[in-house]
């Protein structure tokens, strides 16, 4: 790429252009970052009058701690789960409306409304639809002699979370799938077509191949979503519960930071979190350079 | 191997857009047709129809006996040449030519002997493991070809397949694909706008316009005699000049009496207006040089007629010694003249 040089008059400049962006990182990023890797050190009494420095204790024990290690599987399940929902039914969105010409833009359009909607409403929306008590799809299972109740089945309440947190995704990974199948070129399916591949196989040995920059950078955007950005929709669900079966690392921290007023063991769990998204940023960037393109 | 024939092909678009109005041609097994016309004028949407991807409103298509209509593009044993080669960029060279193959249910080992016959015959056999992307302009091409004619198809479809190199290249790809075509005898359909392509190439030329055929022969004899007057500022360039045979009669001559009933236009070929009087009976004209353009070998002479407002070019070989804002005299023999009527477009006395 070209980058042009510029020269600024002064040495104020420049540094008075650069600060709007730098404050906000720091108060915002940088400082609760730093925080949080202090508490981690350190140990409070219940009441709050005391604290001790610990060390590295608060991590050793979270990684002794049965709780924690379920969380750790839950939250991979959840995402896993996430991922793969979200990713297949907007792929299967994207490609039908791929093939529409006049209607494309509408139907787009009208797949794109579940992205606006706040994390804790689509909660609310999914905790009517599916309320053991008053919703309409218990009530639906309940005649094909299924008893939906995800606050004493774990696998139930499991398999709503999953649903929310996929289903306010799949907007986001629709727009990036069509963008993906509009960059083909219509050219190259019509030579499969003569080249003698059935549209399904076109599809898996054509269009799925060209997609793969797509869909890997999807997976990982997924994934952080999932294990990240899904607090709100677990809180006005499950609330982690029942008996952890939901309780993600995200959920986690807030439970026994501001629920439990573990404050240490809360920091010592977001700085690993920070770890995580560090790793999954590398990854990114790592891979979608090289690999994944053909 | 096969004949096409197209009989009364139409395409109609949604709202009534009608791009292609009633086709019909016969391509007999193993000839080389050439589609040729402006942009917008169908032909890439007829090819398209023979192809299968668009589909037909009217007609019938036969690729020999069989009636293909309604038939997908797989089993049409056809085999297309796009204009952006459309080869697989996920996929190696050798992948590509073997993909059609594959999905036809080729043995592995016959497979692998026909993509590196069709490989050595393209010279492409060291680029066999490479992608497309490390290939060149002329490498894809020549893939893309290969790709075609692995299968040894019915019929070869060329959508343009040159427009992408550069002209060099493209007079060397021009001369290979015509080669290919004798040797393997494979009924051909190719499309192009560039009228010297169209004539280079094909064994008979078909000129389209707005979707109607405006005249099928040979390139010489639509050379020679084009049936209208599209077709005859169409093919040839610089253009066939076009002189209103009222100005003509002005500058008197005997070469204008017999001329076919319904004349009013008289077409001239750029290189059929001399700087020297012939011996033969002929029309002389003045006019004054306005441009001079010097192309090495010929040169082409931007001239307007004396009390006459129409731009004329004359081209002549070498370089001849004139000025701008010359006046110059050219002479025109009795058959250079190509008689046309402006209301009908079309050639007079048949």
């Amino acid at each position: 790429m070209q980058t042009k040089r510029m020269t600024f008059p002064g040495r104020f400049l420049p540094y008075a252009l650069l600060a709007p962006q730098v404050i906000v990182t720091l108060i915002f990023f940088i400082w609760p970052a730093g925080q949080a890797l202090y508490q981690s050190l350190l140990r409070e009494d219940a009441f709050g009058l005391r604290t001790t420095f610990v060390g590295l204790e608060n991590f050793a024990r979270l990684f002794r701690d049965g709780a924690y290690l379920n969380s750790l599987s839950v939250t991979v399940v959840f995402a896993v789960g996430t991922t793969l929902l979200s990713m297949s039914v907007a792929l299967l969105l994207a490609s039908t409306v791929n093939r529409m010409i006049r209607s494309r833009s509408t139907y787009t359009t009208l797949l794109v409304w579940p992205y606006a909607i706040a994390p804790a409403i689509a909660g609310v929306l999914w905790w009517f639809i599916f309320n053991p008590s008053i919703g309409i799809v218990p009530y639906i299972l309940d005649m094909v002699g299924y008893r939906w109740n995800h606050r004493t089945s774990g696998a139930d309440a499991m398999t709503l979370v999953i649903l929310a947190a996929a289903w306010k995704q799949i907007s986001y990974n629709f727009l990036f799938f069509l963008a993906g199948l509009q960059s083909i070129p219509q050219s190259l399916i019509e030579a499969a077509a003569i080249d003698g591949a059935s549209p399904m196989k076109r599809f898996w040995t054509i269009v799925f191949p060209l997609l793969t920059p797509t869909t890997f950078f999807l997976m990982v955007v997924n994934v952080v979503y999932a294990m990240f950005d899904t607090f709100g929709i677990i809180h006005a669900t499950t609330q982690g519960g029942p008996a952890q079966a939901t309780n993600t690392l995200v959920y986690k921290v807030y439970a026994d930071g501001f629920v439990g007023l573990n404050l240490g063991s809360s920091a010592a769990q977001s700085v690993i979190l920070m770890a995580i998204v560090v790793a999954l940023t590398v990854v990114q960037f790592r891979f979608i350079e090289r690999r994944v393109n053909y | 191997m096969a004949s096409i024939t197209l009989e009364g092909l139409k395409k109609t678009y949604a709202g009534n857009v009608a791009a292609v109005k009633g086709i019909d041609l016969q391509i007999e097994d193993g000839e080389f047709v050439v589609l040729v016309g402006p942009s917008g004028c169908g032909k890439s949407t007829l090819l398209r129809m023979v192809a299968g991807l668009e589909t037909i409103t009217e007609g019938t298509l036969k690729i020999g006996d069989r009636v293909v209509n309604q038939l997908e593009p797989a089993e049409r044993d056809i085999a297309m040449v796009f204009q952006n080669y459309a080869l697989y960029p996920h996929m190696t060279v050798y992948k590509n030519l073997a993909y059609g193959l594959k999905n036809r249910g080729f043995k592995k080992d016959d497979i692998d002997k026909r993509v590196r016959l069709a490989a050595k015959m393209l010279e492409i056999e060291d680029f066999l493991e490479r992608k497309p992307r490390k290939l060149s302009g002329g490498q894809r091409q020549r893939v893309a070809m290969g790709r075609a004619l692995v299968r040894e198809p019915s019929a070869f479809l060329f959508d343009e397949p040159l427009s992408n190199l550069d002209a060099k290249l493209r007079v060397q790809m021009r001369v290979e694909i015509k080669q290919l075509q004798r040797r393997l005898k494979t009924t051909s359909l190719y499309v192009t706008h560039d009228q010297l392509e169209a004539m280079t190439l094909g064994d008979r030329l078909v000129v389209l316009n707005a979707g109607q055929i405006e005249q099928v022969g040979t390139p010489m004899e639509i050379y020679a005699r084009p049936a209208t007057m599209f077709v005859a500022e169409f093919i040839g360039s610089p253009a066939m000049n076009m002189l209103p045979l009222d100005y003509l009669h002005t500058q008197g001559s005997s070469v204008l009496e017999h001329l076919p009933e319904g004349t009013d236009t008289l077409g001239i070929r750029p290189d059929d207006m001399r700087l020297t009087a012939p011996d033969a009976p002929h029309l002389a004209i003045d006019a004054t040089l306005m441009l001079f353009e010097a192309a090495g070998a010929e040169s082409h002479l931007y001239v307007n007629l004396a009390g006459s407002e129409q731009p004329t070019v004359i081209r002549t070989s070498g370089q001849p010694s004139v000025r701008e804002g010359e006046m110059l005299r050219f002479y025109v023999t009795r058959d250079a003249l190509h008689p046309f009527n402006s209301a009908t477009r079309k050639r007079t006395g048949g």
